[in-house]
């Protein structure tokens, strides 16, 4: 009863934060409110016992993904009424590529939620009744899907290269430290202890 | 009704843990200022109660009684939630935290992921405090506080994956239970540089001296926090000193040994002291880390901010990954009493 007021809370906080992600004019509102739906997500997935999947949102996108966004989101100065004026031209494409997400979920949700349940307890008891999320997690990724995981890994390394790659400029002309030289710099070469010229001060 | 009983139960367990967190957060604020004073050949506070350790209570009462200012400009939605966003996940890190053997309020699997998430939420309080003032101060210090943290999440991330290596669990009570024995079972000692690292990144993750650019009295004034007032700027206050005491207790149950004793299962003087509850040598080992935190802000110079980056980047990522190496042939190996 308590999990399942717990989990209404959640759902309604998700829906409307994810309304107000695409309706709300001020594009830092619309990140903090997409940071709100990530959590709550999370939160719904704790509900599920799915705690690695849960924690691991919040670690991977809440705590690095959209602190980046929000850098990003605070620095530019976004102008929507220009991003507003093709709203009616690709609302078609929104509907199709939306229909499609639409009729992917019914098909998981609806057709084969008995079968993904089964295998759910199926590996659960396999397990001998250990319900280690994590253990269980990292032994199917680890030996079943090895392959698939290791592939997912190499397309990550390549987006990173790639990401550098794009933004690396190198310009002519610009000052930076050299920090070799300031960490191998010694007293001798910057400081020279000379005799006061006018002899000693009598200030005693 | 069962579940009613239980709920007002994790209440009170709750209640029980956050009330010492938050006295220890007071009596670090006052001791903080003694010892700073002490080191500068000062008196420090000393006329508020008994030689001035009900200063807190002072200190409180003031920031209560003045207007806290809403600036004109500033978001004020945000501006009002930023200091919420900043306290929250300093005090829910504290679930998942063993005080002393079984002293825990949810020991889940996962505690260590949850403990790093919780730890990587804190930086929103502080941009969005810099973005909804509305002051550029306030932006510049959001910003830097924001790139530092994000940069040093990562070291401090290596660095528990090596606990978490060496332990064999994400559990943290498990992660207490692999170091059972005396001082020199501890992760301190086959983990050193990573111990290392991992405080190094925590005094720079809660942005204290010597990291303490997203404040920069002088160059930013007080960098994200430059247009709160009252008790908007206690919660700040609060955070950070909660923050403070949310890492040094980390760091006493990854490579300290949590609640064990120092002598624990060593003949003679192990029994000896196995009188002392295990919640005292926690608390022991989390002050001492306390200490070095004033330690350090009354010794070192600020660093400069490519300084800061450097380091991050360049010195501590590549000293965690090497002895992530090192560590996988102990684990390979079985080296020592630890693996």
């Amino acid at each position: 009863m308590i999990q399942l007021t717990i989990f209404y809370i959640f759902a309604a906080v998700l829906l409307v934060a994810a309304t107000v992600v695409i309706t709300s004019r001020n594009p830092v509102y619309s990140a903090l409110f997409l940071v709100l739906c990530f959590f709550t997500s999370s939160a719904l997935w704790l509900l599920a016992e799915a705690e690695f999947l849960g924690i691991a949102l919040v670690l991977v996108y809440v705590g690095a993904v959209m602190v980046l966004f929000l850098f990003v989101v605070m620095m530019l100065d976004i102008n929507l009424a220009p991003m507003r004026e093709g709203f009616a031209r690709y609302l078609p494409v929104g509907l199709g590529v939306g229909a499609v997400m639409v009729a992917e979920m019914a098909l998981v949700v609806g057709s084969s939620s008995a079968e993904f349940a089964e295998g759910a307890i199926a590996s659960t008891v396999v397990e001998g009744g250990d319900s280690n999320n994590v253990r269980l997690l990292g032994n199917v990724i680890y030996t079943k899907y090895v392959f698939q995981f290791e592939v997912a890994a190499v397309v990550l390394l390549v987006a990173i290269i790639a990401a550098i790659m794009l933004t690396l400029r190198r310009r002519g002309g610009t000052k930076h430290q050299e920090v070799a030289e300031q960490v191998a710099v010694h007293k001798a070469d910057r400081l020279r202890l000379v005799r006061d010229p006018r002899g000693k001060h009598d200030n005693q | 009704m069962a579940q009613l009983w239980e709920l007002s139960l994790i209440m009170i367990q709750i209640t029980a843990l956050i009330i010492p967190v938050l006295l220890t957060v007071a009596l670090m604020t006052v001791a903080e200022r003694k010892i700073i004073g002490k080191m500068q050949l000062r008196q420090g506070p000393n006329r508020v109660g008994l030689n001035g350790w009900l200063q807190p209570i002072a200190d409180v009462l003031k920031l209560i009684m003045k207007e806290a200012v809403l600036p004109s400009s500033a978001s004020k939605g945000l501006f009002i939630v930023a200091p919420l966003l900043s306290i929250m996940p300093a005090l829910a890190a504290w679930a998942v935290l063993p005080v002393a053997e079984g002293w825990v309020i949810a020991d889940v699997n996962a505690g260590l992921l949850y403990v790093l998430a919780m730890a990587s939420l804190g930086v929103y309080g502080v941009i969005v405090a810099g973005w909804a003032s509305n002051s550029k101060y306030a932006l510049l210090g959001a910003m830097r506080a924001g790139a530092q943290v994000v940069s040093y999440e990562i070291a401090m991330g290596f660095a528990l994956v090596g606990v978490l290596m060496a332990a064999g669990s994400l559990n943290i009570s498990a992660i207490v239970e692999a170091q059972a024995g005396p001082i020199w079972n501890w992760f301190w000692l086959p983990l050193l540089p990573l111990f290392l690292v991992y405080w190094i990144s925590g005094v720079a993750e809660t942005n204290r001296l010597p990291f303490d650019v997203a404040e920069g009295e002088s160059e930013i004034v007080a960098g994200f926090h430059v247009e709160y007032s009252g008790i908007a700027f206690a919660i700040f206050f609060l955070a950070e000193y909660a923050n403070m005491v949310l890492i040094s207790g980390l760091a006493a149950i990854m490579f300290l040994g949590g609640w064990y004793s120092p002598v624990h299962g060593l003949p003679l003087i192990g029994p000896a002291l196995a009188w002392v509850p295990g919640v005292i040598w926690f608390g022991l080992k989390t002050s001492f880390f306390l200490f070095c935190y004033i330690w350090f802000r009354g010794t070192f110079p600020r660093y400069r901010y490519d300084q800061i980056m450097r380091l991050g980047w360049k010195v501590l990522i590549p000293v965690t990954v090497v002895w992530l190496i090192v560590e996988s042939v102990f684990v390979i190996t079985g080296f020592g009493p630890w693996f």
